[in-house]
């Protein structure tokens, strides 16, 4: 298996998806990609779910529209690029490849991800990353320009999760409450101001030591070129570590 | 019953992934416009129900008759019909009546008999009583008390249509791409724990409120004890009933706008209480204690529709999606975006709110001139 950002060398494909049941339209992808098609044009996409759901080497997919419920879904290894918003469940228990969201994403975004990368230019809903995981050296990234709703990393086990919250002024706070409760993996970065009580319980916060700013110069650097940021811009600004405070949280909540 | 599995499972899957879709769009200048792209949008998120309920709630539907009461009856047998037609001339000044016009559609299996009424309420209320008041007595006696007979749409200028089939089925069947209106809402329905039968299809109604709502209410027993003391009686056997009867109580009876109405149905935590300045506090805390028997525990995101105004609201942990969307005096309210974008490409904003904060369309208001800024947002920001 290529890298995730292997551009495949096979022909273009267009596929206008007005109308098409998402199990067609998966269908059609699944044989495309068999046949070492190198890059799918998806337009009109409504909703249709699943898109990318399956799929098991690299292959560009750009989606003009918006794509429905749990976008790339058990995909491993093919980027997907959305021009426009994606809806819930975007990256669900996806174990290699790329999703970059030029607009916002919905609720639960990165659940349960085992690998590969999310970039969302905008805001995400409630619980991004819940339950990423990661083993050795696979580990999931979500990396979010814009602000995050409640619960973002709830009962994370793995993996980096990145907040820029670019949209924010100065001297705003980031949205999010209960942020990393139940976490007990990985790590989280958060750029700009947090109180206290806007963290779970589980997490402790620290400052960023020098694996921190090179994770952190790779992976925003990464986002910075996929939206037209300047990396350097956004760096300078001050970031938060959050990590877990044990690894078990709850390992004697049921222990009596 | 329909065959569920035959239905909604073509392809034999082991296991049905399904939630309710709502829509709902208004366009606050009050022009009316055709149902077209309702169906289309609520038709797009097609996977969401599974054919056993389907609804619509329709705003600025009846002109001709804005003054009178409009009940939608659906009848189980023609005694039922007979008797309470007999009960209408009794309490109420008919002005007329007719079948509520369908087309008949092989979807739509063993639909009841389904009738209209416009009525006057006249001298028939005592004293003292509101013509409100007394419309909701009558809808209630009707519902408890007649066989065979349930109102589900009891307001003026408005009406609900809904039934067992998928949405656009229900429409079809309805043939409300002929009606035109300035507020819609759409609902498809996967029922959880209560059956799939003709009255408990959404939107619920008393007078002209209206609800849609996608999650499941596990306060629904504490919600009903309450509201009976006001004598509200649920008789639809599906948890959103009570939301329905909350807002009627809140909203009409009560006075109090659905800022406030928000704050009791999906309360803040204590935690966050404790953190508001002492004014704010003393209001939550109040709020809590006086009308903690109509906190909406569980899931829930519900459109909430009645004259001049659409509510969207979600539970305060969002446990159930909600996107909205504007552009120029249209507002939307869809469980996907996707269904927003297919009848309008061209928004000007799409967002996500925050649990528990309401979005609010109001006719004649533009909705630039609302804050789009949360209340807690405001709150973080300011200290």
């Amino acid at each position: 298996m290529g890298k995730n950002n292997t551009k495949g060398t096979g022909q273009v494909v267009k596929i206008d998806a007005s109308g098409l049941f998402y199990r067609e339209l998966n269908a059609q992808l699944k044989e495309l990609v068999a046949n070492g098609v190198g890059k799918v044009e998806l337009r009109n996409v409504y909703g249709q779910r699943y898109i990318g759901t399956d799929l098991d080497r690299p292959v560009d997919i750009e989606i003009f529209g918006v794509p429905g419920n749990d976008l790339g879904a058990f995909m491993s290894g093919p980027r997907i690029i959305v021009y426009g918003n994606a809806q819930d469940g975007c990256g669900n228990t996806m174990n290699d490849g790329e999703i970059i969201v030029h607009g916002h994403a919905g609720d639960i975004i990165g659940l349960s991800a085992r690998g590969g990368k999310i970039f969302v230019r905008d805001d995400v809903g409630y619980r991004a990353g819940i339950h990423m995981k990661e083993y050795k050296d696979r580990k999931p990234v979500l990396v979010i320009g814009g602000s995050a709703q409640d619960f973002l990393g709830e009962y994370m086990a793995g993996g980096i999760l990145i907040l820029l919250g670019l949209n924010l002024g100065k001297r705003e706070y980031l949205k999010a409450n209960f942020i990393g409760t139940g976490m007990h993996g990985g790590v989280i970065y958060l750029r700009g101001n947090v109180r206290d009580y806007q963290l779970g319980k589980e997490v402790g916060a620290a400052e960023l030591g020098e694996k921190d700013h090179q994770i952190l110069r790779e992976l925003v650097g990464k986002f910075a070129s996929h939206f037209d940021y300047d990396a350097e811009e956004i760096l300078r600004h001050k970031f938060t570590k959050l990590f877990p405070r044990w690894l078990r949280p709850y390992g004697r909540l049921y222990a009596y | 019953m329909k065959e569920i599995s035959q239905m909604n499972n073509p392809y034999h899957d082991e296991k049905v992934i399904d939630a309710c879709s709502i829509f709902g769009v208004m366009d606050t200048s009050g022009r009316r416009f055709s149902g077209e792209g309702v169906i289309r949008a609520i038709a797009n998120m097609h996977l969401r129900s599974n054919g056993l309920g389907g609804g619509f709630a329709i705003y600025g539907l009846y002109p001709e008759y804005a003054e009178l009461y409009a009940f939608h009856i659906m009848y189980l047998s023609r005694q039922g019909k007979r008797q309470t037609e007999a009960f209408l001339k009794e309490r109420f000044d008919l002005v007329c009546d007719e079948e509520i016009p369908t087309r008949p559609i092989p979807a739509i299996v063993a639909p009841p008999l389904l009738w209209r009424y416009f009525l006057e309420v006249g001298q028939h209320r005592p004293q003292g009583q509101s013509d409100d008041d007394y419309v909701v007595e009558q809808v209630m006696d009707i519902n408890t008390k007649l066989q065979d007979a349930f109102v589900f749409s009891s307001g003026k200028d408005m009406g609900v249509f809904k039934g067992v089939g998928y949405p656009e089925e229900i429409a079809d069947y309805f043939c409300l791409e002929k009606y035109q209106a300035y507020l819609w809402t759409a609902h498809g329905r996967f029922p959880t724990n209560t059956p799939g039968w003709w009255g408990g299809a959404h939107p619920f109604s008393i007078l002209d409120w209206t609800v849609i709502h996608n999650g499941e209410i596990s306060s629904y027993g504490i919600n009903r004890r309450y509201l009976e003391q006001f004598g509200y009686h649920c008789t639809m056997q599906t948890d959103t009933e009570v939301v329905a009867y909350a807002v009627d109580l809140l909203m009409r009876k009560h006075g109090l706008p659905i800022e406030i109405v928000a704050k009791i149905l999906a309360p803040s935590f204590w935690t966050d209480i404790e953190r508001r300045p002492s004014g704010e506090q003393r209001l939550l805390r109040t709020l809590r204690q006086v009308y903690g028997s109509l906190l909406l525990n569980g899931p829930f995101t519900v459109i909430i529709a009645h004259q001049g105004e659409m509510i969207g609201l979600t539970d305060r942990i969002r446990l159930r999606p909600l996107t909205v969307g504007v552009r120029g005096d249209m507002l939307y309210l869809s469980s996907e975006e996707s269904a927003i974008r297919l009848v309008c490409p061209d928004l000007e904003r799409s967002w996500i709110p925050m649990g528990g904060e309401p979005i609010v369309g109001r006719l004649k208001q533009p909705l630039k001139s609302q804050s789009l800024v949360t209340a807690r947002e405001k709150a973080q920001d300011a200290d």
